[in-house]
């Protein structure tokens, strides 16, 4: 299956963070690499998305789109680092 | 915390719904056309950063699409080039039907992973590689313009990798720059013009090699294409020896 990079993710995560959470730094649950989450590798399937670590493959995020919600799951990554705005 | 410092610049453009216009549209190659919006309450764009666009049906179905923008900086003016996938839901449309005086809803500016900014912005001198497969060089064009707008001493060099010469995105522009000093090498996999040097075939390693900034330069290197095309080549430049933390890839799906 092929995949695209976290930073095709930008439009829909727009829609539910007031910062850019493709250009924060997120430590992977499986394997503690940090790293940009728009260098994810992302698997677009029918029921949803799924983003993985690059390092180690573990799924750091899932993303369920309805007519009327969106469901994010983060349970893979540990803690996220966001610049302030200056 | 450990891991790299988040010293991104900061994205300052915030991101919303817009209506553009289609003020400019023509060929750009056999399958591809140059669009040129008027946005009016555009916020200005980063070089390398996409939009969504996004098309309603009269039955009230919507298809959603990414692309990456060729124009950088403020203003209300955006450009695309799209490509037209035979399969695609939303590139025929632009393509084939969209004309001047018709209007898109757009969403963005978007995404500031894929993104270059001036010295002046990032203190960073290293050179800056960057590599196209196909329609993968849009995102280029906005940095290379950028890049030139800003006289900005950073090293460029572009490799742009197409099937045959009518397929080359931005021809003349790519050679004006050329000729102003950007230095930009072409690889044909299925046929080169006449008198070109190499026969057309697929990029070897090696050739690969020949045509980028040396690891030991430490560029920093951007990536776009197709995900075969970005995966072939991005797993080669680590064998060369550059740094994955210095590889930033932007894959469009496909083979």
């Amino acid at each position: 299956m092929t995949h695209v990079d976290g930073n095709a993710l930008a439009g829909r995560l727009s829609d539910l963070f007031a910062f850019d959470l493709t250009t924060a730094i997120g430590r992977c649950v499986n394997c503690g690499t940090s790293g940009m989450i728009g260098a994810a590798m992302v698997y677009e399937a029918g029921l949803g998305t799924v983003a993985r670590c690059p390092h180690c493959g573990a799924v750091l995020a899932t993303i369920v789109e309805s007519d009327d919600t969106i469901w994010l799951s983060l349970a893979g990554v540990t803690a996220l680092e966001v610049a302030k705005r200056p | 915390m450990s891991g790299p410092a988040a010293v991104e610049p900061l994205e300052s453009r915030r991101t919303a719904w817009y209506t553009g216009t289609v003020v400019e549209a023509r060929p750009e190659t056999g399958s591809a056309r140059r669009l040129v919006l008027e946005v009016p309450d555009w916020p200005g764009n980063d070089a390398g950063q996409h939009l969504d666009v996004r098309l309603t049906a009269p039955d009230g179905y919507q298809a959603q699409r990414s692309y990456s923008i060729a124009s950088a900086g403020p203003g209300s003016r955006v450009e695309l080039a799209v490509d037209e996938l035979p399969d695609g839901e939303v590139s025929p449309f632009l393509v084939e039907d969209v004309m001047i005086g018709d209007k898109l809803e757009l969403h963005g500016p978007l995404g500031g992973y894929f993104v270059w900014m001036p010295q002046s912005v990032t203190h960073d001198p290293r050179p800056v590689q960057l590599i196209a497969g196909g329609s993968g060089v849009v995102p280029f064009l906005a940095m290379v313009r950028a890049h030139a707008e800003a006289g900005d001493p950073t090293p460029f060099r572009l490799l742009y990798a197409v099937r045959k010469p009518d397929d080359v995105f931005y021809r003349q522009e790519l050679a004006q720059l050329a000729a102003n000093g950007l230095q930009v090498d072409y690889v044909y996999s299925r046929t080169a013009p006449h008198d070109w040097p190499v026969p057309a075939g697929r990029i070897t390693k090696e050739a690969l090699a020949g045509f980028v900034i040396p690891a030991s330069e430490k560029p920093r290197v951007y990536l776009c294409g197709s995900t075969g095309f970005v995966e072939l080549i991005a797993g080669w430049l680590i064998e060369l020896g550059h740094a994955a933390g210095d590889i930033r890839t932007e894959r469009f799906g496909g083979k």
